[in-house]
């Protein structure tokens, strides 16, 4: 792998549910240090493209790469193993597990070095350190979230794919969690996320695409995206 | 009156009372449920001692099962109607390695030369037990049949009918047309009269303050004890304990983290089988054989499993304890012949839900 090698590249990706398809020939490119983010009105089909990177959903057409690897068609505990982890929107968590627990599967195909990932994820998000024995169904939605973010980081992936982190959460817990995804960012992951707070989440992205009715409508850094008349009209509510 | 009720929809205040008050009154329901079921249990041992004792016994066995079926409930997704008749097909086999007997002609069973029951000393009673170390054989073997056989359904009938998205209706007819498969193969085999894996003298113990206990119920409750105690530290303290657990609360994300979903299900089927398998046989070793059994064990095994709280294997052996004394308790006040057994059972099960709808030991979100 160059240094210039992206963490992933979906290339003209079709993809949908039986045999409708939701998404059709898109296309997303995320570098080894980026964030990016995708925004789009409901029904964009923005969380189907991650599903489909996924391998939650069949990719009928185009090809996807991880680190240069074609990965297209794989399953999802196949992908897991390549570096790449999956934070769903809703049941991120085994509620009747125990947050350790629950990290601990995050981290089930590691053959050593559980114990080192643990402490580094809990120090990476300390609320979690303090009931390392705390069903995750009794915790709070932001803790939730977070918590679903650290199961994902225990296989220390390439890249972290994020369905809508700050679904259901207070403002203050939005905050929280996209400044922890500044943060693994900086430690050395790439993060691609599907966000309805678009401006929040561009905000904190170098980079984002905006998907319409299953399609490729823009694409740009994060600051000409949220200096763009179109997108603040039609997205951003201005 | 409406504007309040509006308002109390959209303040997040009041939804947070309506939250805080709703868990304190599940919470009494809880405390108020358990302090029942203790009483119950404290009144029974000291009025009802010899029908409590047999009810822990059966219990059990009931218990044992019960936490089979929450395995395989939970990872396979399976309502496993053909639990039942899995667990007298196990004592069936375990029979058949003993005696090498099968249904003959009308003169009686044509029994097969070789069998565990010939070697020397198979037969000779350990201890005061009705039985010698070829039934332990026996029991061991009849397991280790049973487990591949309940490997091959799975993915003849099972996994095949999940693929296909089949709901969990379709899924428990289909086990019900597995059960009725492996009646009719155990009545065309070992015939419809009842049978026994020893016919000697059942010796008892006399323990203090206790009615007189027969030798071979030690060995069953020990057994099963030994057997919940093994599964529970196996599914609490291990790797694939806790991935089994994990595929049970949510297979999707359980792909996402990397477990071999695939594998935690064999594994399933493999310690669910072996718990059901040996709870077969000791029911066998408790009372007789008989093809029809499997049918009638299924409702106070649903019963335990449902009490406990689907999901809880834990739950799913104490339930299977109450469903046991409540039985036997039940006909031993005296109001209810034995047939009505599981009249009362249901209705327990029915209060219960209502106060608790998680069961004893489920999980709430």
């Amino acid at each position: 792998m160059t240094e210039a090698t992206p963490a992933l590249v979906a290339e003209g990706i079709t993809s949908g549910y039986g045999e409708v398809p939701i998404v059709q020939d898109v296309s997303i490119h995320v570098g080894q240090d980026e964030i990016v983010t995708i925004i789009g009105p409901n029904g964009a089909g923005k969380s189907t493209v991650l599903k489909a990177l996924f391998g939650f959903l069949p990719v009928w057409k185009g090809h996807i790469s991880l680190a240069g690897d074609d990965v297209t068609g794989l399953a999802p505990e196949l992908l897991v193993c390549r570096g790449i982890a999956f934070v769903p929107q809703t049941d991120n968590v085994f509620p009747n597990l125990t947050i350790r627990e629950n990290l601990t599967m995050g981290g089930i195909t590691r053959a050593d070095g559980v114990e080192e990932r643990i402490t580094w994820v809990l120090d990476l998000f300390p609320v979690l350190a303090e009931r390392p024995r705390e069903r995750a169904g009794r915790l709070s939605g932001g803790q939730r979230q977070t918590l679903a973010i650290a199961r994902a980081l225990m296989l220390e992936p390439r890249i972290l794919l994020l369905d809508e982190p700050s679904a259901s959460l207070s403002p203050k817990m939005v905050e929280t969690v996209l400044a922890s995804v500044v943060e693994i960012n900086r430690r050395g992951t790439a993060v691609l996320m599907v966000e309805q707070r678009a401006r929040q989440a561009l905000a904190i992205s170098d980079r984002g695409y905006v998907l319409a009715s299953g399609r490729n409508r823009l694409e740009g850094s994060a600051s000409d995206l949220l200096a763009s008349d179109e997108v603040r009209r039609l997205y951003l509510g201005e | 009156m409406a504007r309040a009720a509006a308002d109390s929809l959209t303040d997040p205040g009041a939804l947070t009372g309506r939250l805080r008050a709703r868990r304190v009154q599940q919470l009494i329901g809880a405390w108020a449920l358990w302090l029942l079921i203790i009483a119950f249990a404290a009144w029974a041992a000291f009025t009802h001692t010899p029908q409590f004792v047999v009810g822990l016994i059966v219990g059990s066995l009931y218990g044992l099962s019960a936490v089979g079926l929450t395995l395989i409930y939970g990872v396979a997704r399976v309502s496993h109607f053909a639990h039942g008749d899995t667990m007298m097909m196990a004592a069936y086999l375990a029979f058949f390695v003993l005696t090498g007997a099968v249904v003959g002609s009308r003169a009686g069973d044509v029994v097969l030369p070789l069998h565990v029951g010939a070697l020397p000393g198979a037969m000779e009673a350990i201890w005061r037990f009705s039985f010698g170390y070829g039934l332990v054989i026996a029991i061991i073997i009849g397991a280790a049949v049973v487990v591949p056989l309940l490997l091959v359904i799975d993915r003849v009938v099972y996994q095949p009918l999940h693929r296909r998205g089949a709901g969990t209706a379709l899924l428990a007819v289909a086990s019900l047309g597995v059960a009725i498969s492996m009646r009719g193969t155990m009545l065309f085999i070992w015939g419809a009269d009842n049978r026994r894996y020893s016919g000697g003298i059942r010796e008892t113990v006399n323990l203090p303050g206790l009615p007189p206990i027969v030798a071979d119920q030690f060995f069953i409750v020990l057994a099963a004890l030994l057997l919940v105690v093994t599964t529970y530290f196996q599914l609490y303290h291990t790797r694939l304990g806790t991935a089994m657990r994990a595929t049970a609360d949510n297979p999707s994300l359980a792909r996402a983290s990397g477990i071999d979903v695939a594998a935690t299900r064999r594994w399933t089927w493999i310690i669910g089988g072996t718990l059901t398998a040996a709870a077969g046989c000791l029911l066998a070793l408790q009372s007789q054989l008989s093809p029809e059994l499997g049918f009638v064990l299924l409702l106070p095994i649903f019963a335990a499993a449902i009490l406990g709280g689907v999901g809880s294997p834990h739950g799913a052996f104490i339930g299977g304890l109450f469903v046991g004394v409540v039985g036997e308790v039940a006909v031993g006040v005296g109001i209810i012949s034995p047939g009505y057994k599981l009249a009362v059972v249901f209705v327990v099960l029915v209060a219960v839900i209502l106060l608790r709808p998680q069961g004893l030991f489920g999980a709430r979100e």
